[in-house]
């Protein structure tokens, strides 16, 4: 809330000047939707858009460096050309358009064009899926000793979210990432300082005209902390983000959420969807209004195949979701399209073929309709260390 | 519609285990029963009867009809009210002022079991009322926390399963950061200590009425108090599960200009619901705080035309009570008939929960606004 201060009243008079002048301090909530705005009814209509029933987000933003280790893991070199051609793979596959609604980019990408001449961008929306774009520039150490992180990018942000906009995306994301598990993790000092940047980010995208995917990761990693551990540290971040939003008159018809599923520790047994399920539908429901159209899970590590069934155990427990539960996957479907295609020509149909199984498997998942069998089975977790001081790279 | 969980939110506590630091993942002893309690009390085509006016208030009222305020006098009316055959078809929960708790029928059988018999859950004010907030441009704050924790294990006993705390909030006034924050700090306090006593707190943070604002100032003070209020309450780890909510709906102030009709008050408040309220949350029991018996329906009736993710519906105390005082006068002749207004306005608020209240069935006492400036509750 921003405090507007009020002219201090003067008092009666005689003994007025001992008397301390009461200032009022009122309560003025300059929420988004109560300004002039142009973007906000296009907000909202693109938010809605991509959380619509059947449909998710393709997560494609990798950093170069990230990007860089993938192409690496099946022997292919790190250049300009090959990150393209691996993203011109994914976004030509026929009728993906049929289960992804949008396609996070990185901006290299987002100017990028296919062989023959075509702007990625138009190649998108010619399948009907919005281009997004990451707008983070990557997490910092904060200091503590803990290895906790923040996440950087406000500087610029305006002009940035103007450029890439103009460029034709419409939606962005940014990452901001919460470690637990740990002696004094997460610190309250994290916890604020990711739910303040996400805060800012959102409130200037909207401003500007991109639907900000609002994304707290309490991130999958070593030990043996149970699932409660989980969805208590989800809560507690949570709230501090949507509180965050608030005070920052964040539009939330106008956002999207990427939040983790609850999951406990790497080093604890894994936990049956159902159970995944359960203890994230109710995190979820003490934390999300339901203004917020979509919520859109990462899949942070979990195997492809644990990424669908988790999904669609998920919409089975919550039929009647105020929001979508879907999804907002990078690894889960990539990595086995990665492997098909190698960076072999002969293997391009093939890796297509790969993506799109992969995308309506869990298309049917965000319907609570998949039965099977999955196209990737008994896959293992797919995980990467947390890559600070990128600075956008 | 509420959104039911389809399993338990049992809770259990984590070991610390290695270097962690201790996870008090809540392992109250109540949990079950106050998601139970919610649920009964947020149940289909049914709604809370607001009878808990203080002895000064019930004064007022009975005043109004030509009665004396006296013991004998408040029980006779509250009697008359938790008797009305069949009123557990449409009324779920009452609330109930401290005296009346302990208080009988006539025949010597407690309130409570009459109530409990027909299906009706016995609820209790717990707050101490308002009194002046220092510093603020004639705020109030809502006095109750101390000892508070031994008057909910009491009423617990006594056979309360409900606790109510009403904070009042005024726009022509602020209202101030410190209002706002006291009114959430309070509400939130209460909720945690009625929860871990059994009670399901009713949270009211009451956006008086009073003023000449238009609907959009009250949705942005509406929404600033709301999210301040489930901060709060997050905070405090109050479980949203076994919880209700009693708001005023967004509408424009009293002395304005521009009126709002049922469609806008509904589209508005809904609004401000989706934008702050958890689904976890089961029910939303809204204060009439003013409005006339027919609009508190009408509005009501427009907020139900299609699902929402918490059951909505009433709290009322004039908007349920109104006809019926009138009908009485105090005489014992006329407690039958008395009794009837109530079914009808309680049947009516029971329609307009489902969305199919049919207005032509009222007539023009009920539209007779209640709407008193300055109101003292």
């Amino acid at each position: 809330m921003q405090a507007k201060m009020q002219a201090p009243r003067s008092t009666v008079s005689g003994r007025a000047a001992t008397r301390s002048r009461v200032a009022t301090t009122k309560v003025v909530c300059r929420a988004l939707n109560s300004m002039e705005s142009a973007h906000v009814e296009e907000l909202k209509k693109t938010a809605a858009y991509i959380s619509q029933k059947g449909k998710g987000i393709l997560a494609s933003d990798e950093s170069n460096a990230t990007t860089g280790k993938r192409l690496e893991s099946v022997g292919v070199e790190n250049t300009e050309d090959n990150r393209r051609a691996w993203r011109e793979l994914l976004y030509t596959a026929p009728g993906l358009g049929q289960y992804i609604s949008g396609a996070i980019m990185f901006e290299e990408t987002l100017y990028q064009k296919a062989r023959d001449g075509r702007q990625f961008v138009d190649i998108l929306q010619a399948q009907g899926i919005y281009p997004g774009i990451k707008v983070d520039t990557g997490l910092q150490i904060l200091p503590g000793g803990k290895g906790e992180t923040t996440t950087q990018g406000l500087d610029g942000l305006a002009d940035r979210v103007k450029a890439y906009r103009k460029q034709g995306a419409r939606f962005a994301k940014w990452r901001a990432v919460v470690k637990i598990g740990e002696a004094g993790c997460p610190s309250t000092t994290a916890v604020l300082e990711n739910a303040h940047g996400l805060a800012r980010y959102a409130q200037i995208c909207q401003e500007h005209g991109l639907v900000p995917i609002v994304e707290p990761e309490v991130t999958l990693g070593p030990g043996d902390y149970s699932i409660e551990e989980t969805a208590f540290w989800s809560e507690r971040v949570y709230s501090h983000v949507m509180r965050l939003l608030n005070e920052y008159g964040v539009v939330l018809e106008g956002i999207l959420l990427k939040p983790n599923m609850c999951l406990p520790g790497l080093d604890a047994p894994v936990a049956s969807p159902k159970l995944v399920a359960e203890v994230t539908t109710r995190t979820m429901m003490r934390s999300i209004p339901p203004a917020v159209p979509g919520i859109h899970f990462l899949s942070g590590g979990m195997s492809e195949e644990e990424s669908t069934l988790n999904l669609q155990a998920l919409n089975e427990a919550c039929p009647e979701a105020p929001w979508a539960l879907t999804f907002s996957y990078g690894r889960a479907l990539q990595s086995s399209t990665l492997k098909t295609w190698a960076g072999k020509q002969s293997n391009w149909d093939a890796a297509q073929d790969i993506l799109l199984k992969l995308a309506k498997a869990n298309s049917q998942a965000s319907t609570g309709s998949f039965k099977g069998p999955h196209p990737v089975p008994g896959g293992g977790r797919i995980l990467q260390a947390l890559r600070t001081g990128g600075a956008g790279k | 519609m509420a959104l039911m969980m389809k399993s338990s939110a049992s809770l259990k506590a984590v070991s610390s285990g290695r270097a962690r630091r201790a996870v008090v993942v809540r392992a109250g002893k109540y949990d079950e029963e106050l998601i139970k309690t919610a649920h009964t009390v947020a149940s289909k085509g049914r709604g809370i009867l607001a009878m808990d006016e203080s002895n000064a208030t019930c004064g007022k009222r009975l005043d109004s009809i030509g009665v004396e305020n006296t013991e004998e006098n408040r029980r006779a009316y509250r009697e008359l009210l938790v008797t009305a055959p069949g009123l557990g078809q449409y009324i779920s929960g009452a609330i109930l002022f401290e005296e009346t708790l302990y208080q009988s029928t006539k025949g010597g059988k407690k309130f409570v079991d009459v109530m409990k018999e027909n299906n009706i859950v016995p609820g209790i004010k717990v707050d101490k009322g308002l009194v002046p907030l220092s510093n603020t441009n004639g705020e109030s704050w809502c006095m109750g926390l101390d000892g508070l924790d031994k008057r909910c294990s009491e009423y617990y006993k006594a056979g309360a399963r409900f606790a109510k705390w009403r904070s009042v909030v005024s726009i022509p006034h602020g209202p101030s950061i410190i209002a706002a924050r006291d009114c959430a700090y309070g509400l939130a306090r209460y909720a945690a200590i009625a929860q871990n006593a059994g009670l399901v707190p009713i949270v009211e943070p009451e956006v008086l009425l009073d003023g000449e604002h238009d609907i959009d100032r009250c949705l942005e003070v509406q929404e600033a108090i709301w999210a301040e209020t489930f901060k709060y309450m997050a905070d405090n780890k109050v479980m949203f599960e076994g919880i209700l909510l009693k708001p005023a709906m967004v509408t424009p102030g009293a002395d304005c200009k521009n009126k709002a009709g049922p469609a806008k008050v509904a589209e508005y408040t809904l609004k401000m619901l989706r934008r702050r309220v958890p689904p976890a949350v089961p029910g939303i029991m809204f204060l009439s705080g003013g409005q006339s018996e027919l609009e508190s329906t009408l509005n009501l009736n427009a907020m139900n035309q299609s699902p929402n993710p918490w059951h909505v519906s009433f709290s009322y105390a004039r908007a349920l009570q109104n006809t019926v005082l009138k009908t009485w006068q105090g005489k014992p002749e006329n407690v039958n008939a008395a009794q009837a207004a109530l079914i009808k306005r309680a049947k009516a608020n029971s329609d307009a929960q489902q969305g199919k209240y049919d207005a032509s069935t009222d007539g023009k006492e009920a539209a007779q606004g209640m709407y008193e400036k300055g109101y003292v509750y």
